[in-house]
């Protein structure tokens, strides 16, 4: 971007400071790449979905206008758990919390006029993951963009699911089956496709501690690694397109350690442990979320201000992309003047900071390195409790923890911990236990999704119903159900089939579950 | 003669998955000395019907952070009426715009804690429902 | 007991719950959970009228998957005509008394099919049990159900005080040599009537199984033989394996049961226990009484041994309340 890079009062600055390993060096403490943001800034990827596909695609539409760079979908719940917008279990929800998806003609709506060949999309989708990865495909395809041009992401991300947010379909096991099917699928057929992004995020919303939110990201991280080296791939045909998703909470130094330490810990299990030897597979790259959960109901402009020292947070913290929340979300969904705020919190630090002129500036700093150091040992810790447990191997150490209810009682205590503290006063949230004057009588502009969606959209899935040929759907579910039932069978060019065929995304996950069967969680309050 | 528990239930109704608020919900009423009768994640109004007749609960508490809310509230206030058990509060929780509070209480909601409710306010809406004297015999 | 809109006497209540109205049946139960007169008048009533019902006690480790395991049991009871109850365990808080009751998301399956399940806390009884539990077990018992499935708190050790409340014991365990070595400390081999290793898909379910029957082998040297032996069986309670033999398992142990002095014997077991843990109740608060009337430090010619004699003297001599 800027061979030099002057600061305001005109001086000159160096594009990194410090002895090595510098960024761009193993093991990656200070960042994946020498010149980090001088050379390129973060992608502003800003999260959209909500009503019907046709609703979203203009929200997309907009965002690309106004200077974002990549797409971010988000389904609505029954989306998310696999359910049609006709399903009983359905209503109330249906493009409320995100977009609704039932078919490949809503994929198709939300991507109309849009190049599928130019843009990265990244959907936010887990236990349906695969399904929707498939209809994506088709509609590029019936677009005629080849799936190898297509680049995006998949959250894909189950085991975190089972720990955190709970939008599971079916057992761990089959689960992570169809984590490794969409690996080897995309490691063969979609070169540019990041095919799972292990997601903190999640985990901390849920409650977790910065510490633990490494940790327990990390262990799945490798729990995937494991999961594709059995299923017969070579380390360095996957890892490099894996990528990962954290939160930026407010403990500003804290959040910065956490995400040098990942890319440490990274680096050194890949090379030491799993044996990977292309340097791609080793440089940890992120996604970051400002800490949805963090945001107050309570005087909610005040969320600018947390939501810009979070991403800053962020950046600083090397991050390759960012979405920052709008400051409305403790009420309902984004209006979209707060989700363009929003998007200009990162702007301003891009572009008036000046923290972009300098790779890791506070790489160096005594505390900063200490930081990084003790949440390092303390993610080490649990990585050798899993290892116990699973008897050497991190997967299995891992779905031990989910079957025992020991990662969910993990949060469960710091979510609760934390609480008491906000409560007994100990920890100031400003405007809610301290500085609470100045939040009378506003009531702002909220977006409402109204009852008239959820009847629009089962029209949509009625008619899509209706032209399709429904001896194809049979054809293909037959074959979705065969694979399934064949653990070493790659379910996706069955999915592709299906969705091309018009199957529901609820049709699809039903015959999953009659292989697969249903999960009850360990339940820990 | 000891005082019998204020006994709740607590559950999820829809699909959304988010139960770190209700968790800590349960554990702040089970601090205040109640009985919680946790039903969790993805509960229907049969489901929670059902538990609150068979476990004689005094108050029922929903979660939802859905924006479903106006659907779905009214329908489990109208569920425990047919069932006859409308003499038990509907507490809802979760993501519920202010304005939404005057149409939840006109469906007979009892009670609405927002996003910002305090442990004290949580244990003070659930006694308040109930009446003063709640607590105790 | 808080005022309801729905407040019936205990005859009225019990009329309707034996008509059918689970409503009713469920009052009844917080009358009994709450104790006092009312509980009493409840107990009076139900006494003449149980009996009938087959009353199964399960324990196990927490983590073993009891309340997954009672789920499935009562839903295929329920499914194939019965009538079943649960009667679930959780600890009260010893700090604030209240409790967090968690076992119904196991049991979605069975409430979907009709079986009646009630969440109780242990109200600072120890050993696993609700001192209520006899009694809610009479008020069902009365009301119809049948069969009872009681399952305990699932804290540290197995609980062993559910044999005195059971006419047929199950104890669950999970792979893990652990699991049997617990189990023979606790004292389950004396009180098990069945064995069930559960999450059977689990590496080391041949070991546990191996090592419970090699325990039963070594226990029968002393004592119980041939038709006493409990059974020991598999199941993965998740995927509903191996459950019916279970159930069937538990229905042969009572044929048995009734067809000898078993039933007997363990009903009047039942009765004892239930005596003593009331006379136990009575006995504290009548300690509690006695002593709120001594001076602090007691008085300084009297050992402590000495002041308890005089004071267990009072008791003895004066009835109740000292």
């Amino acid at each position: 971007m800027n061979d030099e890079h002057r600061t305001l009062s005109g001086i000159p600055v160096d594009p990194v400071y410090g002895e090595a390993p510098l960024p761009g060096d193993f093991p990656y403490t200070r960042g994946i790449h020498p010149g980090m943001y001088r050379d390129r800034h973060w992608t502003m990827r800003m999260f959209a979905g909500f009503g019907t596909a046709t609703d979203t695609n203009g929200r997309f539409r907009e965002l690309l206008r106004s200077g974002g760079t990549g797409l971010s979908t988000a389904f609505d719940m029954p989306t998310l758990m696999g359910r049609d917008s006709d399903h009983p279990l359905s209503l109330g929800e249906v493009g409320r919390g995100g977009v609704a998806v039932d078919t490949v003609e809503d994929m198709a709506g939300l991507f109309a006029d849009i190049d599928l060949g130019a843009v990265t999309t990244s959907m936010t989708i887990n236990g349906p993951a695969p399904i929707l990865l498939a209809m994506y495909v088709v509609v590029a395809e019936e677009g005629g963009v080849e799936r190898a041009r297509l680049a995006g992401t998949l959250q894909n991300d189950i085991l975190k699911e089972y720990q955190a947010q709970k939008e599971y379909l079916f057992p761990p096991r089959p689960s992570v089956r169809l984590v490794t099917d969409t690996i080897r699928f995309t490691a063969a057929e979609m070169p540019h496709w990041n095919p799972v992004s292990v997601s903190g995020y999640h985990i901390r919303e849920a409650g977790s501690t910065a510490a633990q939110e490494l940790a327990f990201t990390l262990a799945n991280g490798f729990a995937y690694v494991e999961a594709a080296v059995a299923a017969g791939l070579a380390v360095d045909e996957f890892a490099p397109r894996l990528s990962f998703f954290f939160n930026s909470h407010s403990d500003f130094f804290e959040e910065v350690g956490k995400f040098r330490a990942a890319r440490r810990i990274w680096a050194r299990w890949l090379r030491d442990r799993y044996g990977a030897t292309d340097e791609r597979s080793l440089k940890l790259r992120f996604h970051t979320q400002t800490a949805g959960v963090s945001l107050t109901a309570q005087q909610p402009e005040v969320n600018i201000a947390r939501v810009a020292l979070q991403a800053l947070a962020g950046v600083l913290g090397g991050t390759q992309s960012l979405h920052t929340d709008a400051y409305d979300e403790a009420h309902a969904l984004p209006t979209e003047d707060a989700a363009r705020i929003a998007l200009r919190t990162q702007q301003v630090i891009a572009h008036e900071t000046g923290v972009t002129g300098v790779a890791d500036p506070l790489g160096g700093s005594t505390y900063v390195e200490w930081m990084t150091d003790e949440l390092e040992r303390r993610a080490e810790e649990v990585f050798s409790r899993l290892e116990d447990e699973g008897a050497g191997s991190i997967l299995e150490g891992v779905l031990a923890g989910i079957d025992s209810g020991w990662f969910m009682r993990e949060i469960a205590e710091s979510a609760y911990r934390f609480e008491r503290e906000v409560n007994a006063g100990e920890r100031i949230i400003v405007g809610v236990n301290a500085f609470t004057e100045g939040d009378e009588g506003r009531a702002g502009r909220l977006l409402r999704i109204d009852q008239d969606t959820e009847d629009l959209q089962r029209k949509r899935l009625d008619a899509v119903r209706r032209a399709r040929d429904d001896g194809a759907v049979r054809t293909a579910l037959e074959r979705v159900a065969a694979g399934a039932a064949q653990p070493d069978v790659n379910l996706l060019p069955a999915l592709v089939e299906a969705a091309r065929a018009r199957a529901s995304v609820g049709e699809v996950v039903d015959v999953l579950e009659g292989v697969f069967g249903t999960y009850v969680e360990t339940v820990v309050v | 003669m000891a005082g019998t528990p204020i006994r709740v239930v607590l559950a999820k109704l829809g699909l959304d998955g988010h139960d770190r608020g209700l968790k800590v919900v349960a554990r702040i009423l089970r601090d205040a000395g109640m009985e919680v009768v946790y039903l969790g994640l993805r509960q229907t109004t049969d489901t929670i019907v059902d538990a609150v007749e068979q476990e004689d609960a005094d108050v029922v508490g929903i979660s939802m952070h859905n924006a479903g809310h106006l659907t779905l509230a009214p329908l489990i206030v109208c569920a425990l009426a047919e069932a006859g058990l409308d003499d038990v509060p509907v507490v809802i929780g979760g993501i519920v715009p202010e304005e939404d509070r005057g149409e939840l209480a006109a469906a007979g909601v009892a009670a609405v804690l927002g996003p910002g409710a305090s442990a004290a306010e949580v244990v003070a809406s659930v006694r308040a429902v109930l009446g003063a004297d709640a607590p105790t015999s | 007991m808080r005022p309801r809109a729905d407040d019936r006497a205990p005859a009225g209540l019990l009329a309707a719950a034996r008509g059918g109205e689970r409503r009713a049946a469920a009052r009844l139960l917080t009358i009994v959970e709450h104790g006092g007169p009312a509980a009493e008048e409840v107990a009076e009533a139900t006494h003449p009228l149980s009996g009938g019902a087959h009353v199964v006690g399960i324990t196990g480790a927490p983590g073993s998957g009891k309340s997954t395991l009672v789920g499935v049991l009562a839903t295929r009871l329920t499914e194939a005509g019965g009538r079943p109850a649960v009667v679930a365990v959780d600890p009260s808080s010893p700090l604030t008394g209240g409790a967090i009751l968690g076992d119904r998301v196991r049991m979605e399956a069975a409430t979907a099919a009709g079986a009646f399940i009630r969440s109780v806390a242990t109200r600072g009884h120890g050993g696993g049990l609700a001192l209520s539990v006899p009694g809610s077990v009479r008020v069902l018992d009365a009301c119809g159900f049948d069969p009872i499935v009681v399952e305990t708190v699932g804290v540290g050790q197995v609980e062993v005080d559910v044999a005195a409340a059971a006419d047929t014991t199950v104890v669950v365990v999970t792979p893990g040599w652990g699991d049997a070595v617990q189990a023979n400390k606790a004292g389950l081999l004396e009180v098990a009537d069945l064995f069930v290793v559960n999450k059977d898909d689990r590496p080391g379910a041949d070991d546990a199984r191996r090592d419970l029957e090699l325990m039963l082998d070594l226990s029968e040297v002393s004592g119980s033989a041939g038709d006493d032996r409990p059974a020991v069986l598999s199941t993965t309670a998740t995927a509903g394996d191996g459950v019916d033999r279970v159930l069937a398992a538990v229905e042969d142990h009572h044929r048995r049961l009734a067809a000898g002095r078993g039933l007997v014997e363990r009903r009047a077991r039942r009765y004892d226990a239930e005596v003593r843990a009331r006379l136990g109740h009575l006995l504290e608060d009548a300690v509690g009484h006695l002593l709120t009337g001594e001076p602090a430090g007691g008085r300084s010619s009297e050992t402590p041994v000495a002041a308890a004699r005089r004071l267990a003297g009072r008791l003895l001599a004066g009835g109740e309340h000292g």
